[in-house]
């Protein structure tokens, strides 16, 4: 075998080695990258980011459901009832105490009016997938008189506040602003 | 032994070229389009270091709008890409604006029926018919191409032995060479030639020495805000950039990102070749 | 996997680990411990290239599968979203279309090392059919690969090449209608390629693992082209052939870089950026240049020959091109490896390794052009492409099984050690 008769030097060697190993973990990270950042959203898909929706026609008691990101938000024009409903609620009796709405402080309360849109207790923008496995609930329904998860059984009130189920968290508000007294822009 | 075989097989290759010698027929050879190869012309986007020079897309894009995108669609390029990086460097504001002035059909709604609404920036170029056979009919038979590719998609022959150098020193600059080529290649036929009713005399249209697209610039047809000379010329060029930029959208990236894997690369294989010498010292081979 | 095993576990893990499942061991004998030729030029790290290069080309692949669609309404749109829209997806896309490129540079580079130094002769017979195997297959995966895009090249390439089988008798045009699934290229084909497209990849890795196991089987040929007879003639593979074949690994990354990010259209067809259209043909389709030398041979025969007429001849002629590969080591009857030591056998063959660059030019010319303005020479191109030809399978079916018989070879030397050390004498002397 060539073993090498000459000591070559085994410090320069060592480093040598060290040096090329370095420089080949660090390129093979690099390139690893793009190949990665590649399953992140693309650009056409970053610029749906936000949709503006018209709502003006829904009367008290209605509600639409639009697509933003690919997830169903919906947005209720809630009546007196609901609206009592959902201020009745004691803070002390929810399971998640707190708002999840993206447009309030992260520490905010899930009081009803943390819950409903700024100025306009009776509109509620929220995504409508339950947070427990991404199920769709359905409007109007389980003894709360809100929203009822048919999946695994989570039941939200009237401001989407869970209430009842596996489901860990209330439902999540998009981050939204009302353009015009009829026109919001979600996301 | 060696000689006679020699002999043998300048025999074999000497009969094998007077059997296809007399096959072969002196035909006269077809014309080569175009007639004319396009100039070389300087751009900021070629050579290593090239990247897009933002004001001058921003005037092709205008030549683009008020002259070529009333025949030409463009279904590829969306409005948000010109305020993309490496681009035409419109602000978001701007591109939401330009958007909105064209409109677009949407829908259903929740009544079934179909409406229009203004383009938002997600939304691509508008195009000028409705379909390809509108296209057609408005323009006496012939299909304006899109022009999303054009710039990559058309490319005249250099042949033997040009497409070697180019390839030792990079010429990807074809697309836009051969469209300025063209925009202003316009003539009057000569003598003797005739060109077929309704088409216009080009040396250097790629596929024939005429075509049914009229010359479409002249000097002052569009008017620019930054002093540019407002030169057929001038637009010309402007405006092959803008397809340019429009075909390859991340050239500028491209060439950031060569210049970096580049080096890094040259740097590695040095020491590789120090570590191979190392390992190798003292073994003969 | 061949002679003794030197691998001795070291950890109780290790022991453990090789009681049940000796994978370390075959890694160890494969890739570190495995005897390699001292002598090796940089012609042998090839091998170690289109490795990397198929790894390269299925990581590549199975990201762009992530993108596109395989539907002929939307394939070329969902192309150009890669290109434009997905992150990183232009580079992507095209590390992908040059790395089909590269992957034949670098076989092309590694075949005619084959064919020079003997590879093919005795005992690496089954290796070097097992190459024309992979080669083979690698041309399927390219050309199935070209059509996904559905540019005009991709659906006239398709056309063309599902029309070779029309070229048969009786049962081609039934074939053809079998294989592209409808009267002409349309949807069914380019869904059934792009399933066949992400299949092949992993055949040829399959192949390849045979491929390597013969090649340590058998052992490495040299550029001697003698066995190896002692210790003394071979290095272990890990570090001498490992620290040499990564440094040209890199080196060849560089070539590829080169492309890439500075040329990446350079290989490409401006026409398969046009979006593909049954009604109108492109004014002069090409093949992708790996493909010209076979396309230059299939327009080369114009004529019938007997029964068989010009189509199924030029057909033909163009898999009969690759097949006579495989008999090879049955044609060349010298008893010499390496060409080194074959005088008249180095002029053919410089002379065939021409030849099958011209005939890469002729394929990628039309037919009726005039290659030399010169009296005497000014033929059309189909007439070279006849001389090209003849001389193409001149060299498998006539030059070589002759040479065997009437060429004397030069003395070779002893073993591979000896011959280094004649070599490094004179200049240790200094």
């Amino acid at each position: 075998m060539a073993e090498s008769d000459t000591p070559a030097e085994p410090t320069r060697r060592d480093f040598l080695l060290h040096a090329a190993g370095a420089f080949g973990v660090v390129g093979v990270a690099a390139a690893a990258w793009p190949f990665i950042d590649q399953m992140n959203p693309d650009a056409s898909t970053r610029a749906l980011a936000s949709v503006e929706v018209d709502i003006s026609g829904v009367q008290p008691g209605q509600a639409i459901t639009v697509m933003w990101r690919g997830k169903p938000v919906v947005i209720r024009n809630r009546t007196e009832k609901e609206v009592e409903e959902g201020k009745a609620v004691k803070l002390e009796e929810l399971k998640d105490p707190l708002a999840r709405n993206a447009n309030a402080d992260a520490s905010a309360d899930a009081s009803d009016a943390n819950r409903a849109a700024a100025g306009k207790e009776n509109i509620l923008v929220m995504t409508k997938v339950c947070t427990h496995l991404g199920c769709i609930p359905l409007d109007e329904s389980g003894e709360f008189g809100g929203w009822f998860c048919p999946c695994h059984g989570s039941v939200y009130d009237t401001s989407g506040r869970i209430r009842s189920g596996p489901a860990p968290e209330n439902l999540p508000i998009p981050p939204y602003a009302f353009l015009t007294d009829t026109k919001i822009r979600i996301g | 032994m060696t000689a006679k075989m020699i002999r043998w097989a300048a025999a074999a290759v000497a009969a094998g070229i007077a059997l296809t010698a007399t096959v072969a027929s002196a035909e006269e050879k077809a014309v080569e389009f175009p007639l004319l190869k396009p100039a070389r012309q300087e751009w900021s986007f070629a050579g290593f270091f090239g990247h897009y020079d933002q004001a001058q897309l921003q005037r092709g894009y205008q030549v683009y709008k008020d002259v070529c995108s009333s025949c030409h669609s463009m279904k590829l390029v969306k409005f948000r890409n010109l305020a993309d990086e490496g681009g035409p460097g419109f602000t978001e504001d701007a591109v939401k604006v330009l958007a909105a002035t064209y409109a677009i059909e949407d829908g259903p709604n929740d009544a079934g029926e179909m409406f229009e609404r203004p383009r938002l920036p997600s939304d691509a170029f508008p195009s000028p018919f409705p379909n390809d056979n509108a296209a057609r009919a408005a323009n006496g038979g012939a299909l304006p191409p899109d022009l999303s590719l054009i710039a990559k998609a058309r490319a005249v022959h250099r042949g033997f032995p040009w497409f070697v150098f180019d390839m030792f020193w990079p010429y990807q600059e074809q697309g836009p060479d051969y469209i300025t080529a063209l925009l202003t290649g316009y003539q009057d036929p000569p003598e003797g030639v005739e060109v077929p009713e309704g088409t216009y005399y080009n040396p250097h249209f790629i596929n024939g020495v005429s075509l049914r697209m009229p010359p479409p610039l002249d000097n002052d047809v569009v008017e620019y805000s930054d002093g540019t000379p407002q030169t057929k010329e001038q637009y010309a060029k402007d405006v092959s950039a803008f397809l340019m930029w429009a075909a390859e959208p991340h050239l500028d990236a491209r060439k950031e990102l060569g210049l970096k894997v580049m080096l890094y690369l040259f740097v590695f294989a040095g020491i590789l070749y120090f570590v191979k010498r190392q390992v190798w010292r003292g073994t003969a081979h | 996997m061949s002679g003794h095993s030197t691998y001795v576990p070291r950890t109780a893990l290790g022991k453990w680990f090789e009681a049940r499942l000796p994978v370390v061991r075959l890694l160890h004998d494969t890739a570190v411990s495995y005897p390699t030729p001292r002598n090796l030029n940089a012609l042998w790290t090839f091998g170690g290239i289109l490795a990397m290069m198929l790894v390269v080309q299925i990581v590549t692949g199975i990201v762009l599968a992530m993108h596109y669609a395989a539907d002929s309404r939307i394939a070329f749109q969902s192309v150009e979203s890669i290109m434009r829209d997905v992150n990183w997806g232009w580079l992507i896309r095209y590390l992908h279309a040059n790395g089909a490129s590269m992957f034949f540079i670098a076989v092309y580079i590694h075949i005619f090392r084959g064919l020079y130094y003997g590879s093919y002769k005795p005992p690496r017979e089954i290796l070097w059919i097992l190459g024309v195997i992979i080669y083979l297959l690698m041309m399927a995966a390219a050309f199935m690969g070209y059509v996904l895009p559905w540019g005009q090249m991709s659906f006239w390439g398709a056309t063309v090449i599902t029309n070779f089988f029309t070229a048969l008798p009786i049962v081609g045009q039934p074939i053809q209608t079998l294989l592209i699934g409808g009267f002409s290229v349309d949807n069914a084909t380019l869904n059934r390629f792009f399933s066949l497209h992400y299949l092949l990849p992993f055949l040829i890795a399959g192949v390849v693992v045979l491929h390597v196991w013969a090649l340590h089987v058998v052992g490495q040929n040299n550029p001697l082209g003698i066995d190896v007879k002692s210790e003394k003639d071979t290095v272990p593979f890990t570090p001498y052939a490992t620290s040499k074949d990564v440094m040209w690994i890199v080196l060849f990354m560089i070539f590829y870089g080169w492309f890439v990010f500075y040329q990446p259209n350079f290989l490409g067809h401006p026409d398969n950026y046009i979006e593909a259209n049954p009604l109108s043909t492109p004014a002069h389709i090409v093949p992708e240049w790996y493909f010209l030398p076979f396309y230059a041979i299939l327009r080369a025969i114009d004529f019938n020959i007997g029964p068989i007429d010009s189509k199924l001849g030029g057909v033909l002629a163009m898999f009969g091109a690759i097949a006579v590969l495989a008999f090879l080591p049955w044609l060349d009857t010298s008893k010499v490896r390496s060409g080194r030591f074959r005088p008249i056998f180095k002029v053919a063959f410089w002379l065939f390794g021409v030849n099958a660059l011209f005939l890469g030019y002729l394929g990628s010319v039309k037919t009726d052009d005039i290659l030399f303005h010169v009296p005497g020479l000014d033929y059309q191109a189909v007439v070279w492409a006849k001389l090209s030809t003849f001389y193409y399978f001149a060299y498998f079916l006539v030059i070589l099984p002759v040479l065997g018989y009437i060429e004397k070879p030069k003395p070779l030397p002893v073993s591979i050690n000896d011959a280094i050390l004649a070599k490094s004498a004179p200049s240790s002397a200094h």
